[in-house]
């Protein structure tokens, strides 16, 4: 175990930047419409956010938890939210919000899809499923890497990254809700000479629909874990304030940030969780 | 009668290359065998049958025996390896596409061992899928499966889930699903084996009276021999993907081809398929009013019997005469119509058997079958009856 011999070095990590240059000089076009893409998305939802007033967020949050959990958790969600400003961490918690349910609204939107293909194809189940375990069992940190390349510092390649990290679990499940469907049931939709989209949208996707909720949940929160770790990159919220809070060794201010981290989780995770309950059938 | 479906050689055998595999059956090799050195499973081997329009025909064999296989080949939910499916005259196996659609949406429809019912779907929306693929309109759509649920008895749970209701209230929407498409064939896998005992005679019960109503062309599985001889016009005994033995059940019942049908048929209840016109004889002695009372003496004396059945010229029944009571009319000369008894009983030909245990135990004398009309078409001995009790 005292050495490796150097002449069978392989140098993995050239090829890999060779790789990411020769996609930036030949897809740059791509990456920058991307890039606008994903800025107009984050802006509309920062807009839309800064412009509801502070008071307005703590009845809604009441409101949407009183609707679908109860009285108490909505007291104790809309306080929750009540301390996060009062520790002046209101705007940061807002800049993180915009970056999470940018990547969740567009890892659902290329997740579910892939998951419904993962399902319909055995074989592009089986060319799937490694990547998307190489994509969780990889540290987060080295989707910083090339997201930075591709995207330079700032909010996008946060979103890109944050998207790579928060994918699986949405493609997974919808695979898995979507295999799960008896096949009775599916048998029972072709009798009656549903075509494959038919059965798909009448009766596939609404059969797996809880599960596919399921899905969403964790990659909300794994969303929101990721945003914190992208705040290396440059985007601003939560993240940034754990961050500095680190590098200056403060403890009080990574603790606040942390304690709000944790707040937004919980809340998050129950309502999420809740809504998917509602579309559970009776069983 | 018409022929409504003809089933010719159907094949079905599953594995990477089901086709290379049919010369191997063709060379005479089994099943096993060719699941062996080859893999491929045969579902069924060379089948051959017709349904005629309005009948039950049921399809009976245990698990493996290749039923569902075959009820699944005739909507094609299965794929025959070889065959053809002629539906009315058509050959339905050369289906694709739009045409193969139109026939599951027009003219065939399926009930589940499971149900297989959307459970996400209420009740009233599970019976108008097949109306829905169909793109009939709502309001109309509800109509139709409103009809649907009231044939089934099932009004008043249109709002609720699948899973709210009981097993036999599930299969209940399964039949209405089935049902409200109108199609003309109905194709039933093992509909009532996942009920209790209790609520399935309730459904085939149900299932006759339905069927007494609409005549659709019923192709039903099952593997219960009681349930299919309850239920069939005809009957289909598979095993190992073959038919082994075909016919009513009362033909089944009266010659089981091989032991292997013997064996199905020992646990039967004889008694609720057998009807009178099966198990009587023909009279090996009769006389005519017209005769004298020495042939009638003579009559009994050659069959060793000790009453005979007195017909007119018509064949119609007038009574019976004992040997005592024809041995003492002899003496005081009278005539066979003096000392005519009317103390037997009579049936009619389709009484089923076991209606006629309570008389045989009544009667001194054989049952005498008659028509309509009086006619004598055959006597049940007492022992035939009373012998099915042991």
């Amino acid at each position: 175990m005292s050495y490796f011999p150097d002449s069978l070095r392989i140098d993995l990590g050239m090829y890999i930047d060779r790789a990411i240059e020769w996609l930036m000089h030949n897809f740059g076009g791509f990456f920058d419409a991307v890039s606008a893409g994903i800025i107009w998305f984050l802006r509309q939802i920062e807009e839309i956010m800064f412009f509801v007033p502070w008071w307005a967020v703590l009845i809604v949050i009441f409101l949407i938890t009183w609707k679908i959990i109860n009285t108490k958790a909505a007291l104790v969600y809309s306080f929750m939210i009540f301390l996060v400003g009062c520790l002046g961490l209101w705007e940061s918690m807002i800049l993180t919000l915009a970056i999470v349910l940018s990547s969740v609204v567009f890892s659902m939107v290329i997740g579910i899809p892939l998951g419904i293909l993962m399902a319909a194809s055995d074989r592009f189940n089986a060319y799937t499923r490694p990547v998307l375990d190489a994509m969780q069992t990889m540290p987060s940190f080295v989707y910083l890497i090339p997201a930075l390349l591709l995207f330079g510092m700032g909010k996008v390649p946060a979103v890109f990254a944050t998207m790579i990290y928060a994918i699986p679990p949405v493609m997974r499940l919808t695979d898995l809700g979507i295999r799960n469907v008896p096949r009775e049931m599916i048998e029972a939709a072709h009798s009656f000479g549903s075509s494959n989209s038919q059965t798909l949208l009448k009766v596939q996707l609404p059969q797996a629909l809880p599960t596919i909720m399921a899905g969403i949940n964790q990659t909300i929160m794994m969303a929101l874990s990721m945003v914190v770790v992208a705040s290396m990159i440059g985007a601003r919220g939560l993240g940034l304030d754990v961050l500095q809070a680190i590098q200056h060794i403060d403890i009080g201010q990574g603790f606040e940030a942390g304690v709000c981290i944790v707040f937004l989780a919980i809340i998050i995770d129950r309502l999420t969780q809740s809504i998917g309950g509602k579309f559970k059938y009776p069983k | 009668m018409t022929v409504k479906l003809q089933v010719e050689g159907l094949t079905k055998i599953f594995g990477h290359n089901p086709r290379a595999m049919l010369e191997k059956i063709e060379q005479g090799l089994t099943k096993e065998t060719i699941l062996k050195e080859f893999g491929h499973t045969v579902g069924i081997n060379q089948v051959s049958f017709m349904v005629n329009e309005g009948e039950i025909f049921v399809i009976m064999g245990l698990s493996g025996s290749g039923k569902s296989t075959l009820i699944r080949c005739l909507n094609l939910l299965n794929r025959p390896t070889a065959g053809k499916i002629k539906v009315d005259g058509e050959d339905i196996v050369k289906y694709d596409g739009k045409k193969l659609k139109a026939y599951r949406q027009h003219k065939v429809a399926m009930v589940f061992q499971h149900f297989g019912l959307f459970t996400h779907r209420k009740v009233i929306d599970n019976v108008a899928y097949g109306l829905e693929i169909r793109r009939v309109s709502p309001t109309k759509r509800r109509e139709m499966a409103q009809k649907a649920i009231d044939i089934v008895g099932l009004n008043g749970w249109e709002e609720m889930y699948p899973n709210e209701l009981s097993g036999g209230m599930q299969q209940r929407v399964g039949l209405a699903r089935a049902l409200a498409t109108d199609p003309e064939i109905l194709l039933m896998d093992e509909p009532f084996s996942a009920l209790d005992p209790l609520i399935r005679r309730e459904m085939q019960q149900e299932l006759l009276d339905i069927q007494a109503r609409l005549k659709k062309t019923i192709i039903f599985i099952s593997h219960d021999i009681n349930e299919a001889f309850k239920l069939g016009d005809r009957v289909a005994i598979m095993k190992d993907g073959v038919i082994e033995q075909l016919g009513t059940p009362e033909e089944i019942l009266a010659q089981p081809k091989n032991n292997y049908i013997k064996t199905f048929v020992q646990d039967i209840d004889r008694s609720k398929i057998l009807q009178a016109k099966n198990i009587m004889v023909r009279p090996n002695a009769l006389v005519s009013l017209k005769d004298g009372l020495k042939v009638a003496i003579k009559e009994m004396e050659q069959a060793g019997i000790s009453s005979i059945f007195v017909l007119d010229q018509e064949r119609r029944l007038q009574g019976l005469v004992t040997i005592d009571d024809a041995l003492k009319a002899l003496k005081e000369h009278r005539q066979i119509k003096d000392i005519l008894q009317h103390t037997y009983s009579t049936t009619g030909p389709e009484t089923y058997m076991n209606e006629l245990i309570q008389i045989a135990t009544e009667t001194k004398y054989p049952i005498a079958v008659i028509n309509d009309e009086q006619k004598l078409l055959g006597i049940i001995a007492r022992v035939t009856v009373l012998s099915n009790l042991v």
